[in-house]
């Protein structure tokens, strides 16, 4: 394991600077290919599932396809179209279009120069294999995109993701602000009690959660996903707090001083000061809501129209498990975004996760 | 535990209390209204979604609740505990979730630290692009993750196969064999690593450089130094991410869900404590029966976590200043 050693990988080493800065550089490019080779591994599913996703059907079973989306070549010829396969001809591999099939030897044309004539092969065609090329098949999208309704799955889950965490952000900054910015008996073992709701596993307030909102006829609407979240959740508002914290409190006291109340110094003095961890909130909590998948379940499984990605798609995967072509396809939209906002946002995320991870 | 740095109920601000009592009081009285106002979104929240539900969820596991016939429930004690012990598919299920994380957590937690290692060591170039790939699949929903893998995991179409055949391995039938399964959701779930990698990095960052000069003078090698300065100084995060994946297992869902189309197939081999409690609550509608598991499930999480705090002591380091 030389990663973790790595500061002390002889800065004394003996030799010439020369030497030392070859044997650093062969370091560097040795870590640096295993780095590649683990990290190729570890996302070879995702090129699985691009290439599969752009694949025909019947690539999928065939013998000696390549793991890239093509087709079976043809050739048209004097209005006919003859299969290309690879025949092996002087000790090299030809694509040959076959003319003339027999049981020991066949005809050939070479479809790059048809008027060089016909090539006579001695050999059983049937042990050579297709000629593949390079050929994206789009339509697995389009056929994923109607058959699981992105538009109304895409609209459901915004809809919910985007209360659910106007609600979970709104209220996690005035609580955070409450338990950052001022005294009140009991402050202390209220945050604490808070935190320690943490480890209360959900399914402990499931049922009866779930029964209330059955008898107010909340299960199978939106509410019982988004109206809780209007209620402030410890993660956030631990996240919050801790940002609030490192915001000195002389601007407070500056507002105050200037006659601001308590909501003008959230609205104009903590809010533009916070808005890192603000980010940092409002994406985790979308992207939680987007990924969601036990809730949903539980309050919309008989109301198909209102189900989010997450749940349309297990529907979707269970209806079409026989067609990897269109689930491959179904999973690249269902990921597109979430992967995208974390390209430009990663660095919010990434902080985000050490915040509430490390300082607790 | 950082949890409460700044001092609370510390001196007044105001200069000389004694000169003007009436204004400090309201001053004070003010502070102290504002702060509940201002939390008091959390505790409306924590009453209605905490506290009582877990109260009516405790009286709802003494009795045999039934949303489709609310009015015929009855109280039966603890029958609902009794029957537990006498419940072969709960014990399947427990068993399931312990050979799981038996098998699984600690591995997942060594590759997350070896990635972390890796992409942590200056001798790797481009460090934040592998630290990005490497959190990447955290960002992908679940449910899609998993039909990738699935794919992936194909018996006969899938890369995974394709692969140990090219090297002349025969490959299982890893999501329909019940002994392949659970490794197969384990390799699924080493694309979660990416906040365990990101915490241990910000343990590993947190080792003082000197520390490895010292070990070094004192003649230890890699290993050694691995052994003793890496690993004491990062086990409070060790701890943490330990912590969290224990309980990540015991709510281990979406992606036994997913492969198993929600029956815990093949043979209840993927017949998680979360799907069957799932299954017993919103499948057979045996909601007191639910309530109790999650009880139960609620002591096991309770009990491991106060169970590994207890041995902590032996082999989590406590700095100085923490």
């Amino acid at each position: 394991m030389r990663a973790v050693t790595a500061p002390l990988d002889r800065p004394m080493a003996q030799g010439s600077p020369l030497r030392r800065q070859l044997r650093r550089l062969a370091a560097v490019s040795g870590t640096t290919f295993l780095a590649i080779a683990v990290v190729s591994a570890f996302l070879m599913p995702l090129a699985f599932m691009i290439t599969t996703a752009f694949k025909e059907p019947s690539q999928l079973g065939a013998p000696g396809a390549p793991l890239y989306p093509a087709a079976p070549e043809t050739f048209e010829w004097e209005g006919r179209d003859l299969a290309v396969y690879d025949v092996p001809i002087d000790g090299t591999i030809r694509a040959l279009a076959l003319v003339e099939p027999h049981r020991e030897d066949a005809v050939f044309i070479d479809p790059v120069a048809p008027e060089a004539g016909l090539i006579e092969w001695q050999g059983r065609w049937r042990t050579l294999e297709q000629h593949w090329t390079f050929q994206l098949r789009a339509e697995n999208f389009s056929n994923a995109w109607n058959a699981i309704d992105f538009p109304q799955v895409f609209f459901n889950t915004f809809a919910i993701a985007g209360l659910s965490t106007l609600g979970a952000v709104l209220s996690g900054i005035c609580v955070a602000y409450g338990f950052s910015r001022f005294r009140f008996p009991g402050r202390n073992g209220l945050f604490i009690l808070m935190i320690a709701t943490i480890i209360l596993p959900f399914q402990v307030t499931l049922i009866p959660t779930y029964t209330v909102f059955l008898a107010l006829g909340w299960v199978g609407t939106w509410l019982p996903l988004i109206v809780p979240h209007f209620f402030a959740n410890a993660y956030n508002v631990f996240l919050l707090r801790q940002y609030f914290l490192t915001i000195p409190r002389d601007l407070d006291e500056a507002a105050m001083i200037d006659g601001a109340g308590s909501f003008r110094i959230l609205r104009s003095v903590i809010i533009p000061q916070a808005r890192p961890a603000i980010v940092a909130v409002t994406l985790f909590h979308f992207f939680w809501a987007w990924n969601e998948y036990f809730l949903p379940l539980v309050y919309l499984q008989s109301t198909p129209d209102l189900q989010p990605l997450s749940v349309a798609l297990s529907r979707f995967n269970a209806l079409f498990s026989t067609e990897p072509t269109l689930i491959q396809a179904a999973a690249i939209m269902a990921m597109a975004l979430p992967v995208v906002v974390f390209f430009f946002a990663q660095r919010a995320f990434m902080r985000g996760v050490v915040i509430t991870g490390v300082e607790k | 535990m950082a949890l409460n740095p700044v001092p609370a109920g510390g001196p007044p601000i105001v200069a000389d209390p004694a000169a003007r009592p009436r204004r400090w009081e309201t001053l004070r009285g003010r502070e102290r209204l504002s702060g509940l106002v201002f939390i008091a979104p959390w505790i409306v929240g924590f009453v209605l979604f905490s506290a009582l539900p877990m109260i009516a969820s405790l009286v709802l596991s003494l009795t045999d609740f039934d949303p489709r016939r609310p009015n015929e429930i009855t109280f039966i004690g603890l029958d609902n505990y009794a029957q537990m012990l006498r419940d072969p598919v709960l014990l399947e299920s427990l068993g399931v979730t312990v050979r799981f994380a038996v098998l699984v957590v600690p591995l997942t937690l060594g590759f997350a630290l070896a990635v972390a290692m890796l992409v942590n060591s200056t001798l790797l170039a481009g460090r934040n692009v592998f630290r990005t790939l490497f959190y990447l699949p955290m960002q992908i929903p679940l449910v899609a993750s998993t039909m990738v893998w699935v794919g992936v995991l194909n018996v006969s179409s899938g890369w995974l196969n394709l692969a140990l055949g090219s090297v002349g391995l025969p490959g299982p039938d890893w999501l329909n064999s019940t002994v392949w399964v659970l490794p197969a959701l384990g390799l699924m779930g080493l694309w979660g690593i990416g906040n365990m990698m990101l915490i241990f990095l910000a343990g590993l960052q947190s080792v003082p450089t000197e520390l490895y000069d010292a070990a070094r003078v004192d003649g230890a090698g890699r290993w050694a130094s691995f052994r003793s300065v890496t690993l004491p100084i990062i086990s409070p995060v060790l701890f943490y991410n330990l912590i969290i994946a224990l309980i990540a297992t015991f709510q281990y869902f979406t992606q036994a869900y997913v492969v198993s189309n929600g029956r815990g197939d093949p043979d209840r081999a993927t017949l998680f404590f979360n799907l069957n409690l799932y299954r017993e609550g919103f499948a057979f509608f045996h909601m007191g029966y639910a309530s109790a598991l999650a009880w139960l499930l609620f002591v096991i999480v309770l009990g491991l976590t106060i169970l590994l705090f207890r041995t902590a002591r032996g082999w989590v380091y406590e700095g100085g200043g923490r």
